[in-house]
């Protein structure tokens, strides 16, 4: 036979022998993931509750569990809580949108061109050490204590990490991978569409969690220059009528949505990152 | 129909690169450049292939200038440099975007066909070997059709077998498509088995110290008499190019006393 026939046949048999490996989702696994996280909260939680129904605790500053839920229960029954939600919800998902928006164009952009990084780069490295509250009063000068000065702050704590994410992504593409495009004539545009934005994927949804994170942090700032609802509201208004339950409440509030908006970007960006050969152990 | 027209390269460093380099190639040629490390043969093919520009002298093909490049020029890499979040398919089709969807699956399937990965359309980049990885980067080269494919030390990364193997696939291709080669190795084995001609280089200044026809039919027997007379003939080349003295190179220490 052939050489050519016999390459054909080694070939042949080495991809017979050579299975995709892959690491399938154990559903046992994941329980005893969840079941170890939630353990500390919950050790935490029935101890101080022990301590409070025992006497050995005051539960007037720190109130034991049982009437942290039964505040959020009155909440939710009447309505209330999901009014705050709703009003909080809408304010970062309008602020990290346009945060997250202009952060990638910018960032796009400074990646790209060596002259708009010279020219963008350092008014926003100087912007960025400005301390997020400072921008408060001045937003509410321009903008109102409505809707608009808030979510243009929460927008402004979106910026700054998604820019950052891009800009620095964009800077340590490998040339190689470059040069790959180089070589099939990619016009700028076709070079970060194609193989910048790609490259930078990993990153990019990090700094999209970062982001968010921040949003949620910004929203608090956000409410406390003067909101009539929001869990920021219930912040200060808990507060002002001395009801740590309700400050508690909101806390609590804000970390379980917090969470679950950080699940859920994970969740929907996981498919767009199986191509990944990384080493960050998969579940 | 490729006339490297007398190429300097100079680095911001003073690093003469490359030195009145010339060198025409035919048409459907298969031409192996070689040298020991230093002597330029990796920035010559970066010059013609448009990724660096030339200091001095210039490349052309069919008498078009190449200053950036060009679509009639593909260029493999010593590493695969697959994109990690595209397929196989989808890499093999990365250069021919342009083209229409069935148009351009019907050459991504021809084209890995021919390199025996047909069934691996769909795999990711991370689960391919070294070897099946650089047959995809191969297969991505030539999608495209190219006149001129420079391979830059492609299979220097590989085991014997598995590169003895690409060769095969590599004169399969070029006897199917005719594009002309121009391939930089390190290997002398390599260039006794694959080239028409072959370009001895030699380092600082990195210039051409000789350049020689093989005159071997094809296929050659890779462990017969006519290859090994082929490779002491390349090997006393090199030899032969490391001894030549230019004015002002420094005299061994040991023949200077």
């Amino acid at each position: 036979m052939s050489v050519m026939d016999a390459i054909q046949e080694r070939d042949a048999a080495q991809e017979a022998a050579s299975p995709v490996t892959s690491v399938p989702v154990a559903k046992s696994r994941f329980g005893a993931k969840f079941a170890l996280g939630i353990l500390l909260p919950v050790a935490l939680a029935a101890g101080w509750e022990i301590a409070v129904a025992s006497g050995l605790a005051q539960g007037r500053l720190m109130p034991p569990p049982s009437r942290l839920f039964k505040t959020l229960y009155d909440l939710a029954i009447t309505g209330e809580l999901w009014r705050h939600i709703f009003a909080t919800l809408a304010r970062v998902a309008a602020g990290f949108a346009l945060g997250t928006i202009v952060g990638t164009l910018v960032g796009a952009l400074a990646g790209a061109s060596r002259l708009a990084k010279d020219i963008v780069d350092p008014t926003l490295q100087g912007l960025r050490s400005v301390p997020s509250i400072a921008w408060v009063p001045l937003f509410i000068l321009w903008l109102g204590i409505f809707e608009e000065s808030k979510i243009a702050l929460i927008a402004v704590g979106c910026f700054f990490p998604v820019y950052l994410g891009v800009f620095g992504a964009i800077a340590s593409v490998d040339r190689k991978t470059v040069e790959v495009g180089r070589m099939f004539r990619l016009s700028q545009f076709q070079l970060v569409r194609r193989i910048l934005l790609p490259a930078i994927l990993p990153a990019y949804i990090l700094a999209l969690r970062q982001g968010l994170g921040l949003g949620w942090m910004f929203v608090v700032a956000a409410e406390f220059m003067g909101a009539s609802e929001g869990l920021g509201y219930l912040l200060v208004d808990g507060q002002q009528l001395g009801k740590p339950d309700q400050i508690l409440a909101a806390i609590l509030t804000f970390a379980i949505l917090g969470k679950i908006t950080d699940g859920l970007l994970a969740a929907a960006s996981a498919p767009l990152l199986t191509w990944q050969d990384a080493f960050a152990p998969k579940n | 129909m490729l006339n490297i027209q007398s190429v300097d390269k100079v680095y911001p460093n003073g690093t003469r690169a490359l030195d009145r380099v010339g060198l025409n190639v035919e048409q459907g040629e298969i031409v192996a450049v070689v040298g020991g490390s230093g002597c330029g043969k990796s920035t010559l093919l970066r010059l013609v292939a448009g990724l660096d520009p030339a200091t001095r002298g210039r490349v052309e093909l069919d008498g078009e200038t190449i200053s950036a490049p060009h679509e009639c020029v593909g260029l493999i890499f010593q590493e695969p440099r697959l994109l990690p979040w595209l397929t196989v398919a989808g890499n093999v089709g990365f250069g021919i975007s342009h083209l229409p969807k069935a148009k351009r699956e019907r050459i991504v399937g021809e084209v890995l066909l021919r390199v025996g990965l047909a069934d691996y359309a769909e795999r990711w980049p991370r689960e391919l070997s070294g070897g099946q990885a650089q047959r995809v980067a191969i297969a991505r080269a030539l999608a495209p059709r190219p006149k001129v494919l420079l391979l830059d030390e492609p299979f220097s990364a590989l085991d014997a077998f598995t590169r003895a193997s690409l060769h095969e696939h590599v004169l399969d291709l070029w006897r199917a498509f005719k594009p002309t080669l121009v391939l930089v190795t390190h290997d002398v084995e390599e260039a006794a088995y694959l080239a028409d001609r072959v370009v001895v280089m030699r380092p600082r200044p990195g210039r051409i110290s000789s350049v020689f026809e093989l005159d071997l039919k094809r296929p050659r027997d890779r462990y017969g008499p006519e290859l090994e007379a082929a490779k002491r003939r390349i090997l006393n080349a090199l030899d032969q190019s490391l001894r030549e003295r230019t004015a002002g190179d420094e005299l061994v220490p040991a023949a200077a006393i």
